[in-house]
């Protein structure tokens, strides 16, 4: 009796829009037209000259001599200590600004302090600082007249920091904006059904930034595998042990072994398409997500 | 059915009459929360300190060590004057390229649609993530005036790209490219076409509404876009390396200057021009963050 | 065994929400809330959640001391506005959600979560995200998601404020038939007088941070305790001093020489009613009468008439200034 006297609502109901409908109003796309058809030709043309083609003609010449001369490149010994060391630490440097990054990302946007603004801009200083100043920097406090005692200079460890620094900003600040937009009332929900803030946090708020977090870390190592310049000074490029794939590229141009350079150009291309690939899906999943 | 609908079992979820003492109160919750709070707070702070904040101040102590002696020693130089005038002036023809070329790209891809905008909206973001290195190893493989694609054509024709002036300019503003599109993009999503909709329906044709409607609506963005530009395009090191041929007086810009003073013992002068260098990176930061308003990260 | 709220007060800042509330909502009743906006309701609602915790004061449910316990413990069910629904999990983890919490065994909250998702006529989209649903069927999602656990209390925070009007009407009766099946101490939050009319066995109306009147819905609409009462329940014209119910008006011809003399100076056909605007010598007064009768008065613009109080009419002393002739409060 009591089920079926309760009728269901009526199923005229409209079925939910899946696109939070955009503040002004319609993002309809047109067709081109004469005027932006030439600005579309232009750009492109602009875009291929200065960015496609080069790329291209790097994968290009990588592969000149065929594929035993491109794997004879990437495997040479050196070479490939270079990419390991280069590849290792780049991903543990992502794990631990995964971590890092969402724990930054969470105090800025939960918390309130003085000086929170200052963190705001030390987050972002190694995104727009030079590169070889990253490096003279870090060698200040870490290197030997460093005032604390630990010197990192030409030695693995410095490869570590160093990516550490250039790639700070990039999970904090894909996280940074999702987790300010979240819905507080569905982590009041949460509590009022019984979760702990601990059990809200795992169950509720950290699904939904499992995409921008992803998002960052995949920045962040694309970021880490191509780092040349604070490197430069840093880590002495000592072969075997502290040198970077990207300084044994510049080693193979400077011996002007153009196809050597550009094959193992090549490796670090590839990876730096699969990044752009794998975030583009995920931005994609984010904005589906609101 | 009926009977599991009403509640009448005795309630086993239901607290007894008196709260047991184990089950926190709101006061010690709160109390542990705030231990929490404190605690990632300091962890952050730490972190952030070590990593960049006291990194930082101790290159500006090492720079001002002298007080002003050394940068000034650096201004006195013929040679770093030309290596920062090279600097700035790649670094404002990138911005300026960027911005024109920015602005169009975005709005032809938030406003119109064409086949590849796909391909090409996942594109843009490439010089984000391409190391350096490459994006100097590619340009030197199209325009070298030897055995480039397009080098020797160039050569022909007059133009001396490689190792020259132009090179530094292509190399700044191929590293820098997404930034300005990548702060104009989402402006342009957020205001929709409902405003420039009006303007055409009140006569205005394409260009007036691009001068009047799009662009305000966009100028901050392009603004942030800019400094951000600016800051990249000043410090590029690797890229500029490869491009440049590093010559004394001709090609070397301010960030190879660091690096060859250093490695020549120069290091009060590597530390001058570092800082100086990180001085204008740090200003372009702040003057963004300032310029944005508060709830925008 | 109830909700009882003793001396509650709670401020933001300089902001007084609460000013030494108190209040009895009786066990297995469905109660309003309601208020303009501002007033105070949510917050107080929020309070006994323990959502929110008072300054000074205290809250007990059903016998047991809550004023200091978290909202985690207090095994209450709230609803929001906006759903909070759990965008990352299905319609079926939502609702198996404070189960899952409760480490209930795997068969237990399966049973649990079908029978709810019947209850609220969901079952065929237990799979699917709650972005897929319509704004209605999320509110559904929400109240299956807070019964699950049983709750001592089920509180509602003006749960049909996102929904159109049609879809809210529907879903205010269902609430009414869902209480009278589960019987599960409800409260709920409205600024809609309407809403609360009909659904609410007593309504706790709260304006300023303080509590106009408590009673049922006859009592508050017959017997309003003052101006803000008899304001926010009804439509009120403001006749000399005293407030009163528009067809509570008898338009008597000039001639009979009773009551307050005016002048038509408005007529306004709406369907069965007619509503007219009488202008007297310091006012203008709004009436309200059936079709039948204004023919009987063949009245028109212009014509003078007589404004007399109906015998054993609703009224009330004016507090405030009535703006219009006819307050209409609508939702």
């Amino acid at each position: 009796m009591a089920v079926t006297a309760l009728p269901p609502p009526a199923a005229t109901e409209p079925e939910a829009r899946r696109r939070r409908p955009r503040r002004g109003g319609g993002g309809r796309e047109s067709q081109l037209t004469w005027a932006s058809g030439v600005g579309l030709g232009v750009s492109v043309m602009w875009f291929s000259l200065l960015v496609l083609i080069p790329l291209a003609a790097v994968v290009v010449t990588g592969s000149k001599e065929g594929w035993s001369g491109f794997w004879n490149a990437v495997t040479q010994e050196q070479t490939l200590a270079a990419i390991r060391l280069t590849v290792g630490t780049a991903f543990l440097v992502t794990i631990v600004n995964v971590f890092m990054g969402t724990l930054i990302a969470w105090v800025l946007v939960r918390d309130d302090f003085f000086g929170k603004r200052a963190l705001e801009v030390l987050i972002d200083v190694p995104f727009a600082l030079p590169t070889v100043v990253a490096g003279l920097v870090l060698l200040s406090l870490y290197g030997p007249q460093g005032p604390v005692g630990i010197n990192i200079a030409n030695k693995p460890s410095a490869v570590f920091v160093a990516y550490l620094f250039v790639t700070l900003p990039f999970v904090v600040r894909t996280v940074q904006p999702v987790l300010a937009e979240l819905d507080r009332e569905v982590e009041e929900a949460s509590r009022s059904l019984g979760a702990s803030s601990f059990t809200t946090f795992r169950r509720v708020v950290l699904p939904s930034l499992i995409p921008a977090i992803a998002a960052g870390a995949t920045l962040s190592f694309a970021r880490g595998v191509s780092e040349y310049g604070s490197l430069v000074l840093l880590s002495g490029n000592i072969p075997f042990q502290t040198e970077v794939t990207s300084v044994r590229i510049l080693s193979s141009i400077e011996n002007n072994n153009a196809v050597g350079a550009a094959a193992v150009a090549t490796i670090l291309l590839v990876i730096s398409l699969v990044v752009i690939v794998l975030v583009d899906i995920l931005q994609r999943r984010l904005v589906r997500r609101g | 059915m009926a009977d599991v609908l009403v509640d009448d079992r005795p309630t086993p979820a239901v607290p007894p009459r008196a709260a047991p003492p184990r089950r926190p109160s709101a006061r010690q919750l709160e109390r542990r929360s705030r231990v929490v709070r404190y605690a990632l707070r300091i962890v952050v702070v730490v972190y952030l300190i070590m990593l960049v904040g006291w990194p930082l101040s101790l290159v500006a102590q090492r720079a001002l060590g002298n007080g002003l002696d050394d940068i000034k020693e650096l201004f006195a130089d013929p040679q770093m004057m030309h290596a920062f005038k090279l600097t700035l002036f790649a670094a404002l023809i990138s911005v300026a390229i960027n911005t024109v070329f920015g602005i169009t790209i975005s709005i032809l891809l938030v406003r119109y649609e064409f086949p590849g905008k796909r391909l090409l909206n996942a594109f843009v973001d490439l010089p984000l993530a391409v190391s350096p290195i490459v994006v100097g190893l590619s340009l030197v493989l199209v325009y070298n005036s030897r055995s480039g694609w397009f080098g020797p054509a160039l050569e022909g024709a007059g133009f001396r790209v490689m190792y020259a002036f132009p090179a530094i300019v292509m190399a700044t503003t191929f590293v820098a490219l997404p930034l300005v599109i990548r702060e104009v993009v989402p402006v342009l999503q957020e205001v929709g076409t409902d405003q420039e909709q009006a303007a055409r329906s009140l006569g205005a044709n394409a260009f007036q509404r691009f001068r009047r409607i799009t662009l305000p609506s966009i100028k901050w963005a392009v603004i942030y876009g800019m400094v951000l530009t600016l800051a990249r395009s000043l410090g590029e090191f690797g890229a500029v390396k490869v491009v440049s041929g590093n010559v004394l007086g001709v090609t070397r810009t301010a960030t190879l200057a660091v690096e060859e003073k250093y490695l020549n013992f120069d290091k009060p002068g590597a530390y001058a021009t570092a800082f100086l260098l990180a001085l204008v990176s740090v200003a372009c930061i702040i003057v963004v963050s300032l310029l944005r308003p508060k709830d925008q990260g | 065994m109830s909700i009882e709220v003793s001396h509650i007060t709670k401020r933001f800042g300089d902001f007084v929400a609460l000013d030494d509330v108190s209040v009895t909502i009786p066990s297995g009743g469905l109660t309003a809330l309601l208020g303009p906006s501002g007033g105070g309701k949510s917050t107080l609602l929020r309070i006994i959640a323990g959502l929110e915790y008072a300054d000074e004061g205290t809250v007990t449910i059903e016998g047991v001391d809550a004023t200091d316990l978290p909202a985690q413990h207090r095994n209450v069910g709230f609803v929001f506005q906006h759903y909070a629904a759990f965008k990352h999990m299905s319609v079926y983890r939502n609702v198996a959600f404070g189960l899952e919490i409760r480490k209930r065994p795997k068969d237990e909250i399966d049973a649990r979560v079908r029978e709810l998702l019947q209850l609220v006529h969901l079952e065929q989209f237990a799979e699917r995200k709650p972005a897929q649903l319509s704004g209605g069927q999320r509110q559904r999602m929400a109240l299956a998601r807070a019964l699950a656990v049983e709750p001592t209390v089920l509180l509602l925070d003006e749960p049909f404020g996102a929904l159109d009007a049609k879809v809210r009407k529907e879903l205010r009766d269902w609430l009414r038939r869902l209480h009278d099946e589960v019987n599960v101490t409800t409260v709920f939050v409205t600024h809609d007088q309407e809403e609360a009319l009909e659904v609410a066995d007593e309504i706790v109306v709260i304006n300023d941070g303080r509590i106009e009147q408590i009673g049922t819905p006859d009592q508050l609409y017959d017997e309003p305790a003052g101006d803000f009462v008899m304001r926010f329940l009804g439509p009120v014209t403001q006749l000399g001093g005293q407030l009163v119910r528009p067809h509570d008006l008898e338009l008597r011809p000039d001639a009979d020489g009773v009551g307050i003399r005016g002048e038509v100076t408005r007529i306004v056909r709406v369907g069965f009613e007619v509503r007219l605007d009488v202008t007297t010598a310091d006012q203008v007064v709004g009436a309200s009468v059936t079709r039948a009768q204004f023919l009987n008065l063949g009245l028109d613009v212009g014509s003078p008439v007589r404004l007399v109080v109906a015998p054993n009419a609703t009224t009330v002393d004016v507090e405030h200034e009535v703006a219009d002739p006819l307050e209409l409060v609508d939702a």
